[in-house]
């Protein structure tokens, strides 16, 4: 495939790790949020290649890994109801609510559709008039312009019978929140590529001067990732905190105007929390007042809900990079693929899930002895 | 059901490691994905519940002694949806699953059965073209259906229609085939591209629908599979056909049940342009898609070449390819080496595959 | 929320309330919602994700970002010591893979690296 396949090309991966071990001495700790970058990075095995002293630290860049607790359980009982046809997609099918998953609710008779665009969303809210069908929007910044599109579409066809449940999540702000955090180890960031063919990154510059962090915009193949890579360690080394585009095929300063427009046309900004982590302010998108009438939460009106996330479950400390997944004591015990406590031992781009299926290399005694570091990082 | 039956609580007491189970109280899609979930079904419930010799062997198809001789039995249901895609139907999927099923236990497959359950109405006319396209399917691959059934359930209880095949085969004889006899240094070989069908099903599957010329593969492997044990006999330890799941599933299957490691090279793995290209759109791994007309051979070292050489020569081996091999190393997983040189585990799904956006 | 892809725009049409084109991804066809990328015309690439394109691929950058990429790996041979910066890679403060599979990998980078040079020298 153009424009993909030459990216993935072996030699040149191989000429950019060496160009990565010739310029590193020592060790630093780079962030990729996207859950798409890390899902990258593991598939191909990229962080193999790195030299040990440069860590990829997994951040929280995935739907799965965020959306808050409290949100998935409305899923739940919205996808329960009879009448409903709830469209999703895959990735959100697994995650843990506090009695169950969107599968289960499937499996107990409700009407869960896995769908590829918002879009075919409406066309299905068109084609049933008789059922209410509600999207699961959740996403960072990539996704929300279809997200918006898709309702504002809904407003112009004046369809009565669609709604949209909102869990978007902004980057930045989490950049933020994970900077402030005590017992934060990250030093720099790799920023979501395709977040940033939407918003731009021209809001990256005051993080990277606030927090002293090199910010690497990066796409999403091998040599992509390597040379994203590559040039933070330069930064690094160098004691530098600029923002760069290494995805510049892709990606420009100001990004995409025309979606931007429609996000702001469509969303506000809202408080929001993030699995695992707690409430980040503003570091959320909500509908607006103008489109608050296609709001799943307000036309379902769920209440009562008992929301309980397991408390063995360390998510939050894994997402902010303040632990590696075999710190946790529930790691491979109680917190396995096959009975995921949390959202990063779902999806195979979670943290805990990745590094299960990688440490299944290491012998049981290493993961044991892995040391815990729990005793005084807090727990979200 | 008459109200004075009572369905009584399952009792697990007697039952080996009843605990997984419990998490799914109700049967969900992923338990017939052809990942964990259903294994752990056959493992914690059929298995415990059945038990006999011929069916611990959770082989493709069960060997079993008669007076006289050895046979292989295989049965095999199906619930596609659509009931048909680019390139088949269920018909040909219920013919040559179980054809299949034999062949890649070492027998030559001889007669089906095939039962119908099928909805309150469904028209006459599919049903005529999935029996047709069944016919044409035996035929091609030398079996008779001599045996089957019919029944009908209420409208809204059974898509359409599905089909159940059961099948009996002769063991060859002098071939020992099965998932526990993989060796460290054996030679794993497929017999041409990975992930058409599921890619095909998929093409068509509401809310995911593309334009391509992706088609299923399915297709009765017993000829070509015969022609590899003419040539090589038992130098062949292990064979099967990966379908649902995918390539990865029976790679693993197979690394379980003989306790060995199995490592493959990705860059050798034959996928077509498009089936990569409709993966790369929705996210999914080829590894993980279902086959329909494809088999993975587990060869002694100094047979290989030889494999090789008979599937190339076979219309439906044209582009097999050798893709791995056996190693006494991490036992019971399956290690990919990637393009990048890296390595990377390649788990059992859990469940199925679904796409993704992140 | 990352999963885009490049495809080709191989036609475009408008219902009135949105423009859609048919985008070819290695052979696999969409409808792709183009609303955000007014312009994209015909025979551009375009990077989509669920359905919505979301930005012009710039065919220019692309080519010279691979031509940078390849001139590293030819510049890299002439100004060599490799020896020295594989010597500083193996003096680690600590290894993140206790199995030494990252060792492997990085070896592997070395007898890679090893082979290049020795077919440029013949």
């Amino acid at each position: 495939m153009k424009y993909l396949t030459e990216f993935r090309n072996g030699e040149i991966a191989r000429t950019l790790a060496r160009e990565i071990h010739q310029v590193t001495t020592r060790p630093w700790k780079i962030m990729e949020v996207c859950g798409g970058q890390t899902h990258s990075i593991i598939k191909n095995g990229i962080d193999q290649m790195l030299p040990a002293a440069v860590e990829m630290v997994h951040g929280p860049g995935c739907p799965v890994c965020v959306t808050p607790l409290e949100l998935i359980d409305k899923a739940l009982v919205i996808a329960a109801q009879p009448g409903v046809i709830f469209c999703s997609f895959g990735d959100m099918l697994r995650v843990p609510g506090t009695e169950a998953d969107l599968f289960q609710i499937k499996g107990r008779g409700g009407d869960v559709r896995v769908v590829y665009s918002p879009l075919d969303a409406v066309e299905l809210a068109q084609k049933n008039p008789d059922k209410q069908v509600v999207f699961f929007g959740v996403g960072f910044e990539t996704t929300a312009p279809a997200n918006a599109m898709s309702v504002h579409l809904a407003k112009r066809r004046g369809l009565k019978n669609f709604s949209l449940l909102v869990s978007h999540v902004l980057v930045p702000p989490a950049i933020a929140a994970i900077m402030s955090s005590p017992g934060n180890r990250v030093q720099a960031f790799l920023a979501a590529g395709h977040v940033c063919s939407v918003m731009g990154y021209w809001e990256y510059p005051p993080l990277a001067e606030k927090f002293n962090v090199p910010i690497v915009v990066t796409g999403f193949e091998p040599l992509d990732l390597l040379e994203g890579i590559r040039r933070t360690v330069i930064q690094l080394e160098a004691g530098g905190h600029e923002v760069e585009n290494a995805y510049s095929r892709v990606v420009t300063f100001e990004g995409n105007r025309a979606a931007q427009k429609l996000l702001s046309e469509v969303f506000e900004v809202t408080d929001r929390a993030w699995r695992g982590i707690g409430v980040i302010p503003n570091s959320g998108w909500r509908l607006n007042a103008d489109y608050r009438d296609f709001d799943a939460e307000l036309r379902f009106q769920i209440s009562g809900i008992h929301t309980e996330e397991s408390p063995l479950c360390h998510s939050g400390d894994v997402l902010r990079g303040a632990i590696k997944p075999a710190e946790c004591p529930a790691f491979g015990k109680e917190c396995t693929p096959r009975h995921p406590l949390g959202a990063t031992m779902v999806s195979s781009e979670g943290a805990c899930a990745a590094y299960y299926n990688y440490g299944r290399f290491l012998s049981a005694e290493q993961l044991a002895g892995a040391g815990s570091a729990l005793s005084d990082v807090p727990h979200a | 059901m008459p109200e004075d039956v009572k369905v009584a609580a399952p009792d697990f007491s007697n039952w080996t490691c009843p605990l997984p189970l419990a998490d799914y109280p109700t049967i969900v899609m992923g338990h017939g994905g052809g990942g964990k979930l259903g294994n752990e079904l056959v493992e914690h419930l059929f298995l415990p519940a059945f038990r006999n010799p011929a069916l611990e062997n959770l082989g493709d198809a069960a060997v079993l002694d008669l007076d006289g001789g050895k046979l292989a039995m295989s049965t095999d249901s199906f619930v596609v949806q659509p009931l048909f895609f680019p390139g088949g139907s269920i018909g040909e999927l219920a013919v040559n699953g179980t054809v299949n099923d034999l062949a890649v236990s070492g027998a030559d497959p001889k007669f089906l059965s095939a039962s119908f359950i099928l909805e309150e109405g469904f028209e006459i006319a599919k049903l005529a073209a999935i029996v047709n396209a069944m016919a044409k399917a035996a035929a091609t691959a030398g079996v008779q259906i001599v045996t089957g059934d019919t029944k009908v359930v209420e409208r809204g209880h059974g898509d359409g229609c599905y089909i159940n095949t059961a099948g009996v085969g002769v063991l060859r004889a002098g071939i020992q085939v099965g998932p526990q006899r993989a060796r460290p240094g054996d030679v794993v070989i497929v017999s041409g591209t990975i992930g058409d069908h599921g890619m095909a099903i998929m093409s068509v599957r509401e809310g995911l629908e593309f334009e391509s010329q992706i088609r299923s593969d399915c297709a009765a492997l017993n000829g070509m599979i015969a022609d590899v044990l003419n040539a090589v006999g038992s130098a062949v330890h292990a064979m099967r056909d990966p379908t649902r799941g995918g390539l990865a599933s029976t790679l693993n299957e197979i690394a379980q049940a003989s306790d060995v490691g199995v490592v493959i090279d990705e860059a050798r793995l034959p996928v077509r342009f498009e089936v990569q290209s409709a993966c790369e759109l929705l996210g999914l791994d080829p590894v993980y898609v279902a086959n329909e007309g494809k088999a993975v051979f587990f060869v002694a070292p100094e047979a290989a070449h030889q494999v090789l050489e008979v599937l190339e020569a076979h219309p439906l081996g044209r582009e097999a390819a050798r893709i791995g091999h056996v190693t006494s190393d991490h036992k019971r997983m399956l290690v990919a080496r990637t393009a990048m040189g890296a390595n990377r585990v390649i788990p059992t799904m859990i469940g199925e595959q679904l796409p993704r956006i992140c | 929320m990352c999963l885009a892809i490049p495809g080709k725009v191989e036609a475009i049409s408008n219902d009135g309330l949105i423009r859609m084109g048919r985008v070819n991804f290695g052979g696999v066809v969409k409808n792709v919602c183009l609303d955000y990328v007014p312009e994209v015309e015909v025979g551009d690439y375009t990077i989509v994700h669920v359905g919505f394109a979301l930005s012009k691929i710039d065919e220019a950058t692309a080519e010279q970002t691979l031509a940078d990429f390849r001139a590293m790996g030819m510049l890299e041979e002439e100004l060599a010591s490799e020896e020295e910066a594989f010597a500083r890679a193996a003096n680690r403060p600590q290894s993140n893979c206790p199995d030494g599979s990252c060792d492997r990998a990085n070896q592997q980078v070395r007898e890679s690296a090893g082979q290049q040079t020795d077919s440029k020298r013949q």
